[in-house]
């Protein structure tokens, strides 16, 4: 396998779909334009000519059928990995994911299992017409027996697809579509950390951000302005959503004292509160500060002419860090 | 109870399909639109039914749909049809006992779930719908298992892959999928197996149903649906649900569908047998529309005296299935008194032995809340089960202390 150096998240995902189906004969690739267009972001660009169109399977238009049959294929032994076109389009199909989906594994008491991988592109920042731009990861967290994750960056990209995958649970992946043509450094030679595992994308000592997915780069973005102004600010990447990995943002609020949580999703019940509560119950007598968060507001995601009003950017975020650190 | 009050029925039988429709008819002419289903009451009577076998108990031929059963299947069929009989209607005694949540029943539906039940091959693979007591049955899922998630014991107490019969699911329709994408594993794999969806004429509804449909004609997959149209669902009756015979819509996704006299075990056997040999030889799916009758509840928790008319019931008591089957068989001298003695007798026993696992059927531990969440574990589940646990076993040590004192 090649080693890259620097590759976009779009290619990374494509790479990790194709050494998914090079290692499992079972993993199949299923949704609409999969196939010769590629995906609608090119993300299985090549696929079906490589791996056939019985592996890699164009869909009717119709996203409960595709998650439905996913779920009968992997109970026939298959592994497949959906595409849903854009984040707004996954609720036709959610119905299947929840009462479906999620709890098939319990509900037969462990005897089968169903592996299937959805990957949904998701979150705004491209300026596209309603329904393109959501950010619905709170409402499938909420589903016990799922699992959620988000990578930031092209090598996560690739690993933690491969190991959704190889789960037997089922998953979501949710792709920051506008991070899909960042490029990053792509490892794949070390060791990759565990799937749900949260990971220090900054060291810092003043406060801690924690984000996931496309809200990580501004995080950083935020450090760097901050470090200018003379405050050190730790940045956690979450990885996963189901389940979080707590320990690690506990670990960093024990040494700063403060943390801000930022997401594009809006922040009423959204993963922020979660985290909030959890962390205030765990870290209480080392917090400096309350736990604040910065996300999107109660509202539909709004014409893509006001979305960098409604998306958490550089200046909001320092808002609130400056907000955390007047305490 | 099968067997008991054959007499009584017997008076009812006279009665024709057509004077059946129009007794069930008169209360629906109120308005324009009951018109239009008095309309479609008709049609559906005048719509050719394969049949095999009258609700006169005579045989009858059928130019595409022939069968030739030997006297030993024979009374296999109507056995089957008499202990699922009887293991429902213990169910439903069960559960005005107080002793089972709730039941769906499957009275007067034997004849449409043994007959497509009894069609399938062991490597055949089943996707029901909640009802399908018969059908398990004929896969061999011990009946008992059935009850555990009606007395809230569990979601599903039978391992799919034992019997190739998946869990109950509750959800109208959406197991028609996951028959669908299941039945196109078989065909990836290359397997000559086919794939069966139960689904009611409620579910046809439903768009996962019409996905189903949709990918399955496209994939030419190996299934079948078998669509127990049994008239209502819960209280709205087909006419609530399509404005076309149900077995005609398979048309319009490209693949045959035929109404099959869903009281008429011969006929259900020999539709299902056909529907089955098309998909393992590459043909697609079929869609088969059972025309039967719900006689009870949808489930025990509705009242169907609140919507529907007792001469509508009683005409189709006159359709009952295990009666025709057993005038047929008496009849051709298949069965005599002593082996419908032994059925009974055999009937009473199963009742027994339902009733005694019901009653002996322990509740899950506590700890089984955490069991089986996710495949490969989760933390946060970890978490909380470790705190659950904690907190069960402080009431131990408090209930030690007490008694050390």
């Amino acid at each position: 396998m090649a080693v890259f150096e620097k590759i976009t998240i779009a290619k990374a995902i494509n790479e990790s779909l194709r050494a998914s189906m090079e290692a499992d004969p079972k993993v199949l690739v299923m949704g609409e334009d999969v196939g010769k267009l590629g995906g609608v972001f090119r993300v299985t660009d090549g696929l079906q000519k490589d791996f056939g169109d019985d592996r890699v399977i164009d869909t009717p238009l119709a996203e409960s059928g595709i998650v439905g049959t996913a779920i009968g294929m992997a109970l026939r032994g298959y592994r497949p990995v959906v595409e849903i076109q854009f984040d707004g389009f996954v609720f036709p199909a959610y119905d299947q994911i929840v009462t479906q989906l999620a709890k098939m594994h319990a509900r037969a008491l462990g005897k089968v299992k169903v592996p299937v991988v959805i990957r949904i592109p998701y979150a705004g920042g491209i300026g596209a017409v309603e329904h393109h731009s959501e950010s619905p990861e709170a409402l499938f967290a909420h589903v016990a027996g799922l699992k959620i994750v988000t990578p930031s960056n092209s090598s996560d990209a690739y690993w933690m697809l491969q190991q959704a995958i190889a789960g037997d649970d089922p998953v979501i992946y949710f792709e920051p579509k506008r991070r899909y043509h960042d490029k990053s450094r792509l490892d794949t030679e070390s060791i990759p950390d565990p799937l749900h595992k949260a990971r220090i994308a900054q060291s810092g000592a003043d406060l801690t951000l924690a984000a996931y997915g496309p809200m990580v780069k501004v995080c950083l973005d935020v450090a760097k302005v901050a470090s200018e102004e003379g405050k050190s600010v730790e940045v956690v990447d979450l990885r996963s959503l189901s389940p979080i990995d707590f320990d690690t943002v506990q670990s960093s609020v024990e040494k700063t004292g403060r943390l801000v949580v930022v997401h594009e999703a809006p922040v009423f019940f959204g993963a922020g509160a979660e985290i909030a509560a959890r962390i205030t119950e765990r870290c209480f007598y080392h917090l400096e500060a309350p736990v604040l968060r910065v996300g999107g507001f109660h509202s539909p995601y709004p014409p893509s002419r006001l979305e960098d009003e409604y998306l958490p950017g550089l200046d909001r975020v320092l808002d609130a860090v400056d907000r955390a650190l007047a305490y | 109870m099968t067997v008991e009050g054959t007499a009584q029925r017997k008076n009812t039988r006279g009665s024709s399909k057509r004077t059946a429709a129009k007794k069930a008819t008169p209360a629906k002419k109120a308005s324009p639109a009951q018109d239009r289903n008095s309309g479609r009451t008709e049609q559906a009577e005048q719509d050719q039914l394969v049949q095999l076998l009258t609700p006169e108990g005579e045989r009858v031929e059928h130019p595409d749909y022939s069968i030739d059963l030997s006297p030993d299947e024979l009374r296999g069929l109507y056995r089957d049809m008499v202990l699922t009989r009887k293991f429902d209607a213990e169910a439903t005694t069960l559960q005005r006992q107080g002793e089972l949540g709730l039941w769906a029943s499957l009275l007067g539906q034997e004849a449409a779930q043994i007959g497509s039940g009894r069609a399938l091959r062991d490597d055949d693979y089943v996707f029901p719908t909640y009802r399908e007591h018969g059908v398990a049955w004929c896969r061999g899922v011990d009946p008992t298992n059935l009850l555990g998630m009606f007395r809230g014991v569990n979601h599903g107490g039978w391992d799919p892959n034992t019997n190739n019969f998946h869990l109950y699911t509750i959800v109208i329709g959406s197991q028609t999928l996951h028959a669908t994408g299941y039945a196109m594993g078989v065909q990836k794999d290359g397997a000559d197996s086919a794939v069966i969806a139960y689904f009611g004429d409620g579910a046809s509804s439903q768009g996962d149903v019409a996905e189903s449909f949709t990918f399955s004609a496209v994939y030419n997959a190996p299934v079948v649906f078998f669509c127990q149209n049994n008239q209502w669902a819960i209280s709205e009756p087909t006419e609530k649900q399509t404005r076309v015979p149900l077995y005609q819509r398979a048309r319009g996704f490209g693949f045959p569908g035929v109404r099959v006299d869903g009281n008429d075990v011969l006929a259900c056997l020999a539709v299902t047998r056909a529907a089955l040999e098309r998909a393992r030889t590459g043909q697609g799916p079929m869609l088969i529309e059972a025309f039967t009758y719900r006689m009870g509840a949808h489930t025990t928790s509705d009242d169907p005296t609140k919507y529907r008319a007792d001469e509508e019931r009683e005409a189709w008591e006159a359709k009952d299935p295990i009666l025709r089957l057993r005038t047929y068989l008496e009849s051709e001298g298949i069965v005599d008194e002593a082996y419908l003695a032994s059925i009974d007798k055999e009937s009473d026993a199963l009742g027994k032995r339902v009733r005694d696992a019901v009653r002996a059927m322990p509740d899950p531990d506590d700890m089984a809340i955490f069991e089986n969440v996710y495949a490969d574990g989760h933390a946060l589940v970890d978490e909380e089960r470790a705190q659950f646990a904690a907190y069960q076993a402080s009431f131990v040590d408090a209930d030690a202390a007490a008694e050390g004192n």
